[in-house]
């Protein structure tokens, strides 16, 4: 079997070798027609745009939803704040994800005309940010529960309201102990952005699909494609490890390690 | 692992990946020899071919393709040949037949020049027409008139590069919705997503033909492209090659192979008794006159 990468700078419109590979993004030939090699990073874009909008979504969303499952019970009105929050995860994360996003895309804008305007991009990251609220929810539920009850006693034993107590004792010790799971689910989201293609999205699936069907090239196609997955996912755990270690409180979680005595 | 054992595994992963099983002999000696003959089949190709019950297989290209065995059974004086179906798919046809697993694939295989530097087709027995399907009050009649509409086609298949030579060659600009499979496609129309679709005229048809109101929806406008529809056999073994061409272009002198157009795609057909209703398109009618194995390219330099 011979691999043929030569397939990447074939024009998309006639399949001929295109003069510039990366033709329109460098505009070494901005009046050709793309080339695959183009088109795959478009694909790309889209990719870690639907995965950013839902990013963003998810993580406002959990975990406001998730530290809305921890409010004790003696706050007014904390009973009903608990009761809707449990709903919330309960609903997004017990239906399948790809059935979330036909819904949104298929039902919603039926039901609500106004939203027919949206581009089918929006309505993927809306879906795919509320499946993975759920999820972050649950784990930001878990961080703040495995604080010792003392440290919200003696928030409240300083005379902070609850509000107080969340933003300036809890969550800034709860949120931290959460970064690791938090990181598979940031990856998950990376990964789980390819449904976009099923709602007529231009990402990276979509284009393995389609480009494999027109060059007869897949198995080149699909192993670059798997290769800016991994590399996509990769480099969002980079980054999380990164605001990990700069967050880090020194002798809270893991004991005091290495790094912080090389300090 | 040590670096000795890295190049035994390099070695013999290179070995199953090169080299697909070579038959010293054609394929009418294998056929011969062991009294049998594998049919590449679709599950869902339309009535061209696709699965009526667990392992049984039909449609138009199935049923030629077993003449064509029965003629070859006939030529190398067999007293019996078996025939073993084997489902293919879009993605794994093309390496199934080049490593012999299956000797002769009749599904739904479009005949082009990329596959023909793998594979050699039999002579064109169905010409496709690209179409455009709307809803039947949309005022819609040709596709010049969807510049800047929302035009919707499927995922994986050609229409969609299809669009894209058209919008550059006629200097329109189509606003494309893709569908993950062909029903996605036809909901996007239904549910107003999209004015149009465009694919093969045969999927159209029967999306309208299952749809709930049939009468909502019709076929319109000019035949985008046409792609020749051909059994697929292995590449480089003419005598093979020749005995296939040979009884196809029997069935089309004599008729038959009207008749099995009329069968199966102006009859109700297996298994739910659903009716295709796609009349014998003139592009096929010359296909059949003048047999040929032309790729999908020498159609479109008309």
């Amino acid at each position: 079997m011979a691999l043929d990468w030569g397939v990447f700078c074939k024009d998309t419109i006639s399949g001929e070798v295109a003069e510039h590979c990366l033709s329109s993004i460098f505009g070494g030939g901005s009046e050709s027609d793309p080339t695959y090699l183009d088109w795959l990073m478009s694909a790309w874009g889209w990719t870690i745009l639907v995965a950013a909008l839902s990013l963003f979504l998810a993580l406002v969303l959990g975990t406001l939803i998730g530290t809305l499952r921890t409010i004790p019970s003696g706050v007014k009105g904390g009973r009903w704040l608990v009761l809707l929050a449990t709903i919330w995860v309960e609903v997004f994360r017990n239906i399948p994800v790809l059935v979330q996003v036909f819904v949104w895309y298929h039902v919603v804008p039926a039901v609500f005309p106004v939203m027919k305007a949206f581009p089918s991009y929006w309505l993927v990251s809306i879906a795919l940010g509320l499946y993975t609220s759920a999820r972050i929810a649950e784990q930001v539920r878990a961080g703040i529960q495995s604080l010792p009850s003392g440290q919200r006693a003696a928030g409240v034993a300083l005379g902070l309201s609850t509000f107080q107590v969340y933003r300036f004792v809890i969550l800034p010790m709860g949120l931290r102990i959460v970064i690791p799971p938090l990181t598979s689910e940031c990856m998950n989201l990376v990964k789980n952005s390819s449904v976009a293609f099923a709602v007529s999205v231009p990402e990276l699936t979509m284009f393995a699909m389609q480009a494999q069907e027109e060059t007869s090239r897949g198995i080149e196609i699909y192993l670059v494609v798997t290769a800016l997955y991994a590399l996509s996912a990769f480099a969002v755990n980079r980054v999380m490890t990164w605001i990990e270690r700069r967050t880090r409180v020194p002798g809270f979680i893991a004991p005091a390690s290495s790094t912080s005595a090389a300090h | 692992m040590n670096r000795k054992n890295c190049v035994v595994l390099a070695a013999s992963l290179a070995c199953i990946f090169s080299s697909p099983i070579v038959w010293g002999a054609g394929t009418l000696d294998k056929i011969k020899s062991t009294g049998s003959a594998t049919m590449g089949v679709r599950e869902s190709s339309g009535a061209l071919s696709y699965m009526i019950s667990d392992g049984r297989y039909a449609g138009y290209h199935v049923e030629i393709c077993k003449r064509v065995l029965t003629d070859i059974q006939n030529q190398l004086g067999l007293k019996v040949l078996e025939i073993k179906y084997t489902p293919v798919t879009s993605q794994n046809r093309i390496p199934l037949v080049q490593n012999g697993t299956v000797d002769i694939e009749c599904g739904s295989t479009t005949n082009n020049t990329a596959r023909q530097k793998d594979v050699a087709f039999a002579v064109t027995t169905y010409v496709e027409e690209i179409r455009i399907a709307v809803k039947a009050n949309s005022g819609i009649t040709s596709l010049n008139q969807l510049n800047g509409r929302k035009v919707a086609t499927t995922t994986g298949t050609t229409s969609v590069q299809l669009l894209r030579k058209h919008e550059k060659s006629a200097g329109v600009n189509f606003d494309e919705v893709f569908g993950k499979d062909h029903a996605d496609s036809f909901l996007l129309l239904e549910s107003g997503r999209a004015d149009a679709f465009v694919m093969d005229g045969s999927i159209l048809a029967g999306n309208i033909a299952n749809a709930k109101n049939p009468k909502d929806y019709k076929i319109v406008g000019e035949v985008i492209a046409v792609e020749p529809i051909a059994i697929m056999m292995r590449k480089d073994d003419p005598a093979f090659k020749q005995a296939v061409d040979e009884s196809i272009k029997k069935m089309m002198a004599d008729g038959s192979l009207g008749r099995l157009w009329d069968k199966w795609f102006l009859q109700p057909i297996p298994p739910k008794n659903a009716l295709v209703g796609l009349a014998l398109s003139e592009s096929t009618k010359q296909a059949w006159a003048n047999p040929n194995d032309k790729p999908a390219e020498a159609y479109q330099k008309k």
